[in-house]
């Protein structure tokens, strides 16, 4: 059951799209918000709810980067993977993260605390290489940074 | 050629690191006064008029002339209603950064510049289209759209003129062919964004069918300021046959990443060494990409090019967005373009044959030739790609736009290629 603080997100979102399909994707991430992801009972719900079918809205959910159809872990790095990143590091930064998280991209560490996803580029490049870390914006980064960042987030 | 005197328009109330102006400050500082001209005094049509007049040019990176684009939204009464107007703020260009600075920056001037194209087509709705990872900048773009609604400089008769809007902000949920205009319009319906087929046009079939105008934040952003002092001022800052201000990027191994606004039309050179501060101490200029990671390697040969649509395509290449990603002689050009390739690849929208499976194999190829194992056939292979995945043979511009990195190294570093497959190995490492 979608709760009353999703339903109250989801209705105000209505108010800005005259129809319920454009609401969809905004729906998604607001259960996403609450609930840490989207799993096949979530988009059920929100599909009953907008009146959409279930196989459309899933078609949109697995489309798109920032809905996650698998869970994740409490906090979520977006590592930029794009040109400029590259150039300045993003291989070693990676390498870095997955030894110290022990996973490879798109998984979990196992006390659940991080998952770890590739991004196309962040629009940070002056700072390159970045990464996200849940909403924080962290560049210029080099391996001596990446301990101090990540003991940031429990 | 003659200097200009700086003016900064786009950028001038702009703090790194600090709050934007709220809306009091932006008016302080002069703000809100193209609107408040436009619509006191001003019918849509001649602020229209005015900005055509103006030469703005999309900043988004096809360049298309945004008078023009506005003058293709059906007019007057039998206008199908309602109409909109679209920021498109899905920055994801690889390399690209300006619009983010503009929106963290300076709110209300996307704002204004959102009012007035709306009032230019008269447009009843208008949306932010803003990128889901560009969570400061939604936050301060929330907080100035409310403090817009409260002063009436949005919602119902602004101003007290017969003109209304209503605008919203539309966070995405991640994929860079959002940023492609017809896209956009399915992914702000809800749908999966794959492109649609032109025409129609969206100015005459858009967003829910009815006629619509995207344009680049950085675009929009530059209307206000034509609008308060006029076309002829706004052309006088630049340096070349296009109007106005052009805010450059440059990253890679430079001195000084970053963003600066300059005459349109500076050249590379002094984009590079004057402001981007040169290379690094220990690394040397091997070439650049000139407007993001969709334009055409450029070398030091180009260095005098002025930084214009016309001057940057006369030398093989494309103004795109007018950042810089800078190649040093320390980083293999073959890897490079892998990396551009790959991430081409991922982000096909997979609705068309060529782009689905074509990007994947270019990347498969570089991949093969990087690692060593790369048979002196590949680069027919690769050529064949840029022909087949060049314009004309897919929906839309992302498998054309992989193809001018592609295309240019084959030319300019061809003989990096040649090494790695003669070689079968990477010189690099």
């Amino acid at each position: 059951m979608l709760s009353t603080e999703e339903i109250k997100a989801i209705d105000a979102e209505r108010a800005h799209y005259p129809t319920a399909q454009a609401v969809g994707i905004e729906a998604m991430k607001i259960v996403q918000h609450h609930r840490g992801w989207v799993s096949d009972e979530s988009l059920r719900e929100i599909a009953e709810y907008l009146g959409l079918s279930v196989e459309s809205l899933d078609g949109a959910a697995t489309f798109y980067n920032l809905i996650f159809r698998r869970p994740v872990g409490k906090h979520v790095i977006l590592i930029c993977d794009s040109v400029s990143c590259w150039i300045m590091g993003y291989e070693q930064l990676r390498e870095q993260l997955q030894t110290e998280l022990k996973i490879g991209l798109g998984e979990t560490t196992q006390d659940g605390r991080f998952t770890l996803l590739p991004s196309c580029c962040l629009g940070a490049c002056e700072r390159a290489p970045v990464m996200v870390v849940d909403q924080d914006l962290h560049g210029d980064l080099d391996s001596e940074k990446i301990g101090e960042i990540l003991a940031g987030y429990e | 050629m003659n200097r200009k005197p700086m003016a900064t328009p786009l950028t001038q109330n702009i703090t790194p690191h600090r709050e934007p102006p709220d809306l009091k400050q932006y008016a302080q500082a002069g703000g809100y006064q193209g609107l408040q001209r436009a619509i006191k005094t001003l019918t849509p049509q001649e602020v229209l008029q005015e900005v055509k007049e103006s030469n703005l040019r999309g900043r988004g990176g096809a360049g298309f002339p945004t008078g023009l684009k506005w003058s293709f939204v059906p007019r007057g009464d039998d206008a199908p209603r309602p109409k909109y107007l679209i920021a498109n703020a899905d920055e994801m260009e690889p390399g690209t950064f300006k619009d983010r600075l503009l929106m963290e920056g300076d709110p209300h001037q996307l704002l204004e510049g959102m009012i007035l194209a709306s009032y230019a087509i008269q447009a009843e709705v208008a949306y932010i289209f803003l990128r889901a990872e560009y969570w400061l900048a939604a936050q301060r773009l929330k907080k100035a759209i409310a403090e817009a609604y409260q002063v009436n400089y949005l919602g119902k008769n602004l101003l007290g003129s017969t003109f209304s809007l209503e605008l919203h902000l539309h966070t995405s949920a991640g994929r860079y062919i959002c940023g492609e205009e017809t896209a956009l319009l399915n992914a702000l319906e809800g749908k999966r964004a794959i492109p649609r087929a032109k025409p129609p046009y969206p100015q005459v079939s858009g967003l829910w069918g009815q006629p619509t105008v995207v344009n680049n934040v950085e675009t929009l952003c530059n209307v206000p300021h034509i609008i308060a002092r006029g076309a002829a001022w706004y052309q006088n800052l630049s340096r070349s046959e296009d109007g106005g201000t052009k805010i450059y990027g440059a990253s890679g191994r430079v001195k000084h990443p970053g963003a600066w606004e300059l005459p349109m039309g500076t050249p590379i050179r002094e984009i590079l060494e004057e402001h981007a501060g040169g290379m690094k101490d220990g690394f040397q200029l091997r070439g650049f990409l000139p407007g993001g990671a969709s334009t055409d390697f450029l070398t030091e040969e180009h260095l005098e090019v002025p930084m214009d649509y016309d001057s940057v395509q006369a030398a093989g290449s494309r103004l795109g967005t007018g950042s810089l990603i800078i190649l040093d002689d320390r980083t293999c050009p073959v890897d490079m373009v892998r990396n551009l390739e790959h991430f081409f690849a991922q982000e096909s929208c997979g609705w068309c044959t060529p782009c689905r499976d074509g990007l994947p194999w270019v990347e498969k190829i570089l991949l093969g030739i990087e690692q060593g194992q790369g048979q002196p056939e590949d680069l027919e292979y690769l050529m064949m790609h840029t022909r087949l995945l060049g314009p004309g043979h897919t929906f839309c511009a992302h498998a054309p736009g992989a193809m001018e990195p592609l295309q240019s190294a084959l030319k300019y570093f061809k003989t990096d290629f040649e090494q790695h497959i003669h070689q079968q190995r990477c010189p690099f490492k």
